[in-house]
């Protein structure tokens, strides 16, 4: 028996290994294009293997005693009935979980400060803040900085950390790119936080993550990761070739119904803060408003205010 | 006048789906047979007085145990119709919409009207048995219970063919499920169908902690309980603490929809994630609620299985209530990508591993259980067995899942789907599948057949990991749920091709399940002897099968742990029983005080469903005419003195001779 076992262990670490080392590009969380992602592969291996390390001599056990122990005519194994308790084994099994997992949760929780989404990402160059909107069933993506949008497309500079600012028209979304990193909701009255950066070209796969209503399937763009100079070639070339995005067709984006992707030279002022702050009341300091980060919060109401 | 009634008809009922109209249909056509069966055969009175009145927990249990079987059918249809779907890229098998209604009446019926039911059916038919009781602590309540509970189910599920069903997933987040967002009438039915059975499963959960804590055999300590009692105690405890939680949130939820209020919608000061907070305080302990009863069945299941005294007992009870405490402070970890900052994400992210702790303990002991002892194999120690690798391997993707960073990436992706999947099946329904194999002879006074029983076995056990073990990959993949469709260049059609194949194994896995149960009462074999598996350790097993309309002609008196096993082992050694245990044992009959039928429950609970169908189309005379029966019946029920009954001596010697005869 036991070298069956065996067999059966080293075939599926090998099967653990194969899916996990991404050995395919398919595997977009597991082909991480950038410093958060990567890190949060880094974190899902750790946990496997620490998982691991537990569950695949539980399996063992679990098979020795299911065959040791079955009932038949001649068995040398013991059987004893009243065997019920031994303090010696039981602080075992206790001690074992409690340690994994007082391991894990160090772990986890230095991670979760690093990685959370709002703080910035240290990188000698400035980041680019790229404003993203979820409506049904589309994304509208505005460049403060450089006054372009596009819509369900958007392209960004290499090694270059990108501010996302998330808001939602109405239905709760979820903005994930799995290759470049975790996802944020985009809510309605907030502007969330997302910190990314990619250090390989590339075009990478979007969705929303978080269901919508009737179309939320077609919520997927592309995140189109380019050198320095092509972005700021294709940001010319936007302004003059594309037309502007002007009110009447900001209203036609939030009439529910899915769209193809789109450029546009500029778009109305303040777009993605009358957007977010469609909902809130003049004056009004609901949960909404209390929520967004205080910098968020200052610019709010300056655009607002315009 | 003909053309009002069309009118109305086709906003009352769903058109222009031929899925949905095939099933209309046959939904008539059942109705006319059913009523036509009982018309023909006489039936009508039998059916009122010894099933739809009954307040016997035994009966209850199986009405209970038939409705989730049912339901088990109408949420497994809907996740082969989703798999049929997902199998090949960009088709329409179903529209968008049919397919996002099923996803979300899925998820309801799986959790609320399948699981919970079941195991609302298990704590019936054992717990009063198991603690020697003669009923649950309050019987009408009991009754009224299954009542609200059915008529809650049958207003969710009528929404598919009249009206419109609910299609803003499962637990239905604003401002999604708001008017703004859905403003057809699914919502309605989604909110009332799961607030009227959600006080049916409150008061539920409030019988079961007084039946145990004030019902139990003389002697019986709460540390010498039988595992499974004390699973139902730690999950009605769970439940008495969850629920209100759910009937405050659904009722904020219909106040916005229904009056216009604001907790919830995006403009008017509402805040959308006060509910996901709220829904998750609820929905999290809710899946311990129903997994902790199913720990307590492999208790019960692999100790009897092994000849062997349950290894770990105060480990056991201890891992049991730890889990039902700690599970009310992890809700968050459902929305780590809400942004709610590290150190709410880091807390969440901790309490939830805690979790691990107890649960991997149990797992040990169940293993040290069986450990040392003389294993078999029939098909519920089949299931037990089964579930632990399961289990572990749901447990670990879990506890992936609870390092917040890393959730970031597996959040609301087939990951998730895999994960959840994989505790809710390989834990709750291979455990209620295990407790029913288990129990049923009690019920029924006769065993499932062993051999499809196996067949279905390894096509559920086979077909779950063909299904699920690819959707772990598909997570990883980037695939997110409740896509309908998905495009070629994604890569992801094998995988999901595998994942339909085997969830088309689980659905024969369940053919299989009813070919067992139709082939094992067409070739009845009774055997009314009681302990049907022949090394029965608990009280349940000491009485004849099925129990007697009163459970025990005598009160039993409890010595210790595994009572009923203590006794057979004296008896094997020649040993005379304690005094106290053989004076009782020997005492004379005395008539017995047992509460009477009733049919205010069934009634109340019909006026409960009048009221909900009238909210849903704001209907005022309906509503009043419902609610206006509800308080009616109250007031029927609060002065009606004449609601017990004596079981005569004379009755009770017939019935127990004649199980003795049966049994020989």
């Amino acid at each position: 028996m036991r070298p069956a076992f065996r067999k059966l262990s080293i075939l599926l670490s090998v099967a653990l290994l194969l899916i996990l080392s991404g050995c395919s590009e398919q595997y977009l969380v597991l082909d991480p294009k950038g410093p958060i992602a990567a890190a949060q592969k880094d974190l899902i291996l750790i946990t496997t293997l620490i998982c691991a390390v537990i569950a695949i001599p539980v399996f063992a056990i679990t098979a020795v005693i299911v065959w040791r122990y079955r009932e038949r005519p001649n068995s040398k194994a013991s059987y004893k009935p009243n065997w019920e308790h031994s303090t010696k084994l039981e602080t075992i099994w206790w001690g074992i979980p409690i340690i994994a997992i007082a391991i894990l949760a160090v772990i986890t929780v230095n991670y979760t400060y690093k990685l959370e989404p709002a703080v910035a990402i240290q990188s000698e160059k400035e980041p680019i803040e790229i404003q993203v909107t979820s409506l049904d069933w589309k994304w509208l993506f505005t460049y403060p900085d450089q006054g372009v949008a596009t819509v369900n497309y958007f392209k960004a500079p290499v090694d270059t950390p990108i501010r996302f600012k998330l808001t939602s028209d109405m239905a709760m979304n979820s903005f994930w790119i799995p290759n470049l990193g975790g996802q944020l909701y985009t809510m309605s009255g907030m502007a969330m936080t997302l910190h990314l950066l990619a250090d390989e070209e590339g075009q990478y796969y979007g969705s929303g993550a978080n269901f919508t209503g009737e179309h939320f399937a077609q919520m997927t763009f592309t995140a189109d990761i380019t050198s320095q100079e092509e972005f700021d070639a294709w940001v010319s070339e936007v302004k003059t070739t594309e037309r502007a995005l002007t009110e009447t067709d900001v209203e036609k984006l939030k009439e529910q119904g899915t769209a193809e992707v789109a450029q546009f030279s500029s778009f109305p002022d303040n777009v993605f803060y009358d957007i977010m702050m469609q909902y809130v009341e003049e004056g009004e300091q609901g949960a909404h408003a209390g929520h967004m980060p205080a910098e968020a919060n200052d610019e709010a109401s300056e655009h607002h205010n315009h | 006048m003909l053309d009002t009634i069309k009118e109305f008809a086709s906003e009352f009922f769903v058109t222009g789906d031929p899925m949905i109209l095939g099933a209309q249909v046959s939904i008539a056509l059942a109705l006319v047979a059913i009523v036509f069966v009982l018309t023909f055969f006489k039936k009508w009175k039998w059916l009122w007085t010894e099933w739809l009145t009954t307040v016997d927990h035994k009966k209850i249990g199986i009405m209970y145990i038939i409705c989730s079987i049912l339901m088990l059918f109408r949420g497994g249809v809907d996740a082969l119709l989703m798999r049929i779907q997902l199998a090949a890229p960009q088709v329409e098998f179903l529209h968008a919409d049919h397919y996002n209604a099923i996803f979300t009446t899925h998820g309801v019926i799986m959790i609320l009207f399948m699981a919970m039911p079941l195991m609302f059916g298990l704590f019936n038919i054992v717990v009063p048995l198991q603690i020697g009781a003669r009923d649950v602590a309050f019987p009408f309540l009991n009754s009224l219970s299954f009542w609200l509970f059915f008529a809650g189910a049958m207003l969710f599920n009528v929404s598919f063919v009249i009206g419109g069903s609910p299609d803003a997933g499962w637990l239905a987040y604003p401002p999604l499920s708001e008017l703004s967002g859905s403003p057809g009438l699914g919502q309605d039915f989604y909110i009332w169908g799961i607030q009227i059975s959600g006080i049916g499963s409150l008061a539920s959960g409030i019988n079961f902690v007084v039946t145990i804590l004030k019902m139990r055999a003389p002697g019986m300590k709460l540390m010498q309980m039988p595992m499974f009692s004390w699973s139902v105690l730690s999950s009605s405890i769970t439940i008495m603490f969850a629920f209100p939680i759910l009937t405050v949130t659904l009722f904020l939820l219909f106040l916005d929809r229904y009056l216009g209020a604001h907790f919830f919608t995006v403009d008017g000061g509402g805040n959308p994630m006060m509910y996901l907070n709220l829904i998750w305080m609820w929905g999290h302990p809710e899946v311990y609620i129903v997994i902790l009863p199913a720990f307590g069945i492999f208790s019960e299941v692999v100790a009897t299985f092994s000849k062997k005294k349950i290894f770990g007992y105060k480990s056991m009870v201890f891992a049991l209530m730890s889990i039902s405490f700690f599970s009310f402070f992890t809700w968050a970890h459902h929305f780590f990508t809400m942004g709610s900052g590290a150190n709410v994400n880091a807390f969440f992210a901790v309490t939830t591993m805690i979790i691990a702790i107890p649960t991997g303990v149990k797992v040990f002991n169940w293993l040290f259980t069986m450990y040392r002892g003389k294993l078999s194999f029939p098909t519920p120690m089949l299931w037990a067995v089964a579930f632990i690798p399961c289990f572990v391997v749901g447990g670990m993707t879990g506890v992936m899942l609870s390092v917040a960073p890393a959730d970031f990436q597996f959040h609301n992706s087939y990951f998730l789907i895999a994960h959840f999947h994989q505790v809710l099946i390989g834990g709750v329904v291979f455990g209620y599948f295990a407790g029913l194999y288990y129990w049923w002879p009690k019920m029924f006074g006769f065993k499932l057949h062993e051999g499809l029983g196996k067949w279905a076995f390894w096509f559920w056990n086979i077909g779950f990991y063909v299904c699920f073990m690819p959707q772990y990959a598909l997570g990883l993949m980037g695939m997110t749920r409740r896509f309908n469709e998905y495009n070629f260049d994604m890569g992801w059609q094998p995988l999901n091709v595998v994942s339909t194949v085997g969830a088309f194994l689980m659905g024969i896995a369940f053919l299989f399940q009813v070919w067992q149960i139709a082939h094992s009462i067409r070739f009845l074999k009774m055997d009314k002897s009681g302990d049907n598996w022949g090394q029965g350790r608990t009280l349940e097993w000491s009485i004849p099968s099925p129990a007697p309309h009163y459970n025990f002609a005598r009160t039993p008196q409890v010595v210790g742990q595994d009572d009923w096993w203590e006794t057979k082992q004296r008896q094997e050694r020649g040993e005379a029983d304690p005094a106290h245990v053989a004076a009782a044992k020997t005492a004379p009959l005395e008539p017995i005080h047992m509460p009477k039928n009733s049919g205010i429950p069934i009634i109340m609970s019909g006026f409960w469903f009048l009221a909900g169908f009238g909210f849903v189309w704001d209907w005022k005379w309906m509503i009043v005419l419902g609610l206006g029966g509800v308080i009616v019946t109250m007031l029927a029920r609060s002065f009606n003195y004449n609601d017990d009954y004596y079981v005569t001596v004379e009755e009770i010697e017939r019935t127990e001779a004649a199980a003795a005869k049966g049994a020989n």
